[in-house]
């Protein structure tokens, strides 16, 4: 361990580096089968199978769009419907007033756009972003995990969290460096 | 897609060295991890801008100060000021409308539909195609607000309650376009921002500025690459890619309907929403080579937007043109087999009337020139495909002059018949607005990522490992680059 930081506060959890996206994975796999369930793999771009390894099956993300774009729909249809049949009636030589066919555009557009908002805002809270502060900022070699690293972190909140044995047990996944992180 | 490249990539050059059957590599030799990412994010952070950007900018800004006086000039004198009148009443503002709009089209085809198409190729144009087409958004949302005369009250066409007791007319075209076209912007942009976070967190991390650490530290809004947010970005991504591929498509169609569900000879017919789609996608793609030629030039991108992107784009235009040539002999086959004479006008009118010189300069510049990326040399040499590209942008707005106006100056009462032309104040409105598209992707090259680094890492990291490929041609002639020697030295 290079970087002794103060950690009179506690810690964060222990965080190792890796120099290629198979060992990351191969690290979490390890972890988990070791019985560590509070870890997160850290990449400068999406690593295949990381996300897997770590423990994490299903994502919400495409209920809530599909939930989004229904609204989407819903709402574009009333609207013109309310509108052009209750609150403005327009009479065109009898047609009928609930001319949905001439709806459609609009319906489509607010599908889309509604179900595109959910989308990123879905993402974004999902990853309880914007998150300006991290515990991992604090690890000043954590900068390569926007360049060409890839990390593993152990977190403390974990039960079988130990100091000496996780950290031990990171040093053998074969990392460049295991650092502490401090809260 | 990216196999049979493979062999090429760690080849000594991309261009005549290379066989010439095999399509040129989608990345230059030797990169890695660090050297895509350093490369791209150096233009932004450290390499201070080519004398050329300056030059540019100065120009785009003045441009920019000619738009500000036009519109200004328009506010305080009224509509009067331009060229229309009954019987064309639309003129430069609906042209240059459908003209910026189509140009946005590939932007959104570049990181949509190619995403979902898995054509990997696509990573180092679709971030600055994607701005492009937010810029060219925006200039294409001047005209209808400024056409109206009375811009400030623009809210009057979202549905609200209010004092009036009125609401818009929503079975009318117009309506759908006002939906369509802020949708079509705001769905742009959030798959442009989203896109981008990854990119704004590594020029956060890389940032030796103070200030400049804060301001992209703001915008990545604390991403750090954890696996469970790549894990939900990567499904948001893929979904946004998935709504955008039918929106992009269904804007054109709905700004053609502005015309198709008219009565006006020669814009009532059922060919206007391909044909419109098609001639977007064909002048997006010319406007997105007009601009990548002298990019990848100035900032030595060549091994980022190579022969090879060049190609695939000018393929993409030449199909493209071909669908857009079957709407003029549809629209001129429709006009004659009609049977209806103000219809067979229209065609007539067009070939030989007091627009001609226009007519065929638009059949000149989107079908005959195309013709000429037939040839692998015009596709493959950055200054012959920029030449056919600036001739298709004229020639595209050519070909919206002519719909507007052809149309309306003799509509189905010789009685009305007019002329229309537009005055100084049409065309600089016009060139300020190139002046504002210009000026803002000059400012987007100085402070974002023009490239996608992420997913240029994430092309690197394929080319390594022939992932995503296919099982044919896959001889690992050459070993993957020595990542781990050649970062060695920059480590730490």
């Amino acid at each position: 361990m290079s970087e002794q930081l103060d950690t009179a506060t506690g810690l964060y959890g222990l965080l190792a580096e890796f120099r290629e996206p198979e060992q990351v994975v191969a690290a979490a796999r390890a972890a988990r089968s070791a019985g560590y369930r509070r870890l997160d793999g850290y990449s400068p771009q999406p690593v295949e199978g990381l996300a897997e390894a770590i423990g994490h099956r299903t994502s919400k993300v495409p209920l809530l769009v599909l939930i989004g774009g229904v609204v989407g729909c819903l709402a574009g249809f009333f609207l013109q419907y309310w509108t052009m049949g209750v609150a403005y009636p327009i009479n065109v030589g009898g047609r009928p007033l609930n001319s949905w066919p001439a709806w459609v555009p609009v319906m489509f557009e607010l599908t889309v756009l509604v179900a595109a908002l959910t989308a990123v805002l879905g993402m974004l809270g999902l990853n309880g972003l914007p998150m300006p502060y991290h515990p991992l900022f604090h690890v000043r070699r954590f900068e390569g995990a926007t360049r060409n690293r890839f990390f593993l972190c152990i977190e403390a909140r974990d039960p079988l969290f130990d100091r000496e044995a996780t950290a031990a047990f990171l040093e053998r996944q074969r990392p460049l460096e295991v650092y502490e992180v401090p809260w | 897609m990216t196999t049979p490249d493979k062999a090429l990539v760690h080849s000594s050059a991309h261009g005549p060295a290379h066989s010439p059957d095999a399509p040129p590599p989608v990345l230059g030799p030797g990169h890695t991890l660090s050297t895509v990412t350093d490369k791209i994010s150096e233009i932004v952070l450290t390499a201070p801008p080519p004398r050329s950007w300056y030059v540019g900018l100065a120009i785009a800004f003045s441009l920019v100060m000619v738009l500000f006086w036009a519109i200004t000039v328009l506010l305080w004198r009224g509509v009067g000021i331009w060229g229309i009148n009954v019987p064309v009443a639309w003129g430069f503002a609906i042209v240059n409308f459908v003209w910026w709009i189509g140009i946005g089209h590939a932007g959104t085809l570049i990181s949509a539909i190619l995403l979902l198409l898995r054509q990997s190729w696509r990573t180092s144009i679709n971030r600055f195609a994607e701005a492009m087409t937010l810029f060219a958004v925006s200039c294409a949302g001047l005209f209808p607000l400024l056409h109206m005369g009375r811009p400030w009250f623009f809210y009057w066409m979202m549905p609200y309650p209010n004092t009036m007791g009125l609401w818009p007319q929503f079975r009318s075209p117009l309506v759908w376009d006002v939906f369509a076209v802020s949708t079509y912007a705001t769905v742009s942009l959030l798959f442009w921002y989203v896109g981008l976070i990854p990119d704004l967190a590594t020029l956060r991390d890389r940032s030796r500025h103070r200030i400049g650490r804060k301001i992209y530290g703001m915008l990545a809004m604390g991403w750090r690459g954890s696996a469970l947010h790549w894990h939900r970005y990567e499904t948001a991504y893929l979904l946004l890619a998935g709504l955008a591929t039918p929106l992009v498509i269904s804007v054109h169609t709905v700004v053609s309907f502005d015309f198709a569900v008219a009565q006006v000879p020669g814009w009532h017919t059922t060919i206007f929403p391909p044909y419109f789609v098609a001639g977007a996608i064909f002048s997006g793609f010319a406007m997105v080579v007009t601009l990548a030629v002298p990019l990848r030039s100035v900032y030595g991108l060549q091994d980022f937007i190579t022969e090879r992107h060049l190609d695939n784009m000018a393929k993409i235009m030449l199909a493209t043109g071909w669908i857009v040539a079957y709407g003029y002999a549809m629209e001129a086959f429709l006009g004659w087999y009609s049977g209806s004479q103000p219809e067979q006008y229209v065609l007539w009118n067009r070939l030989t009337g007091p627009y001609r010189y226009q007519y065929w300069a638009l059949l000149t510049c989107n079908i005959a020139v195309p013709q000429l990326m037939w040839s692998r040399t015009v596709r493959r040499t950055g200054w012959m495909l920029f030449i056919v590209a600036v001739l298709i942008n004229v020639g595209m707005w050519q070909e919206r002059y002519i719909i507007v106006v052809t149309s309306l100056h003799r509509e189905f009462l010789p009685s009305s018949w007019g002329m229309y032309a537009g005055t100084r104040w049409d065309w600089a409105l016009f060139i300020g607005t190139i002046g504002l598209f210009l000026a803002l992707l000059f400012l987007f090259l100085r402070l974002l990522p023009m490239i996608s680094i992420f997913e240029m890492r994430t092309l690197v990291e394929e080319e390594k490992h022939g992932r995503g490929a296919h099982a044919n041609h896959g001889h690992k002639t050459n070993p993957p680059p020595d990542d781990i020697a050649a970062e060695g030295g920059t480590a730490s």
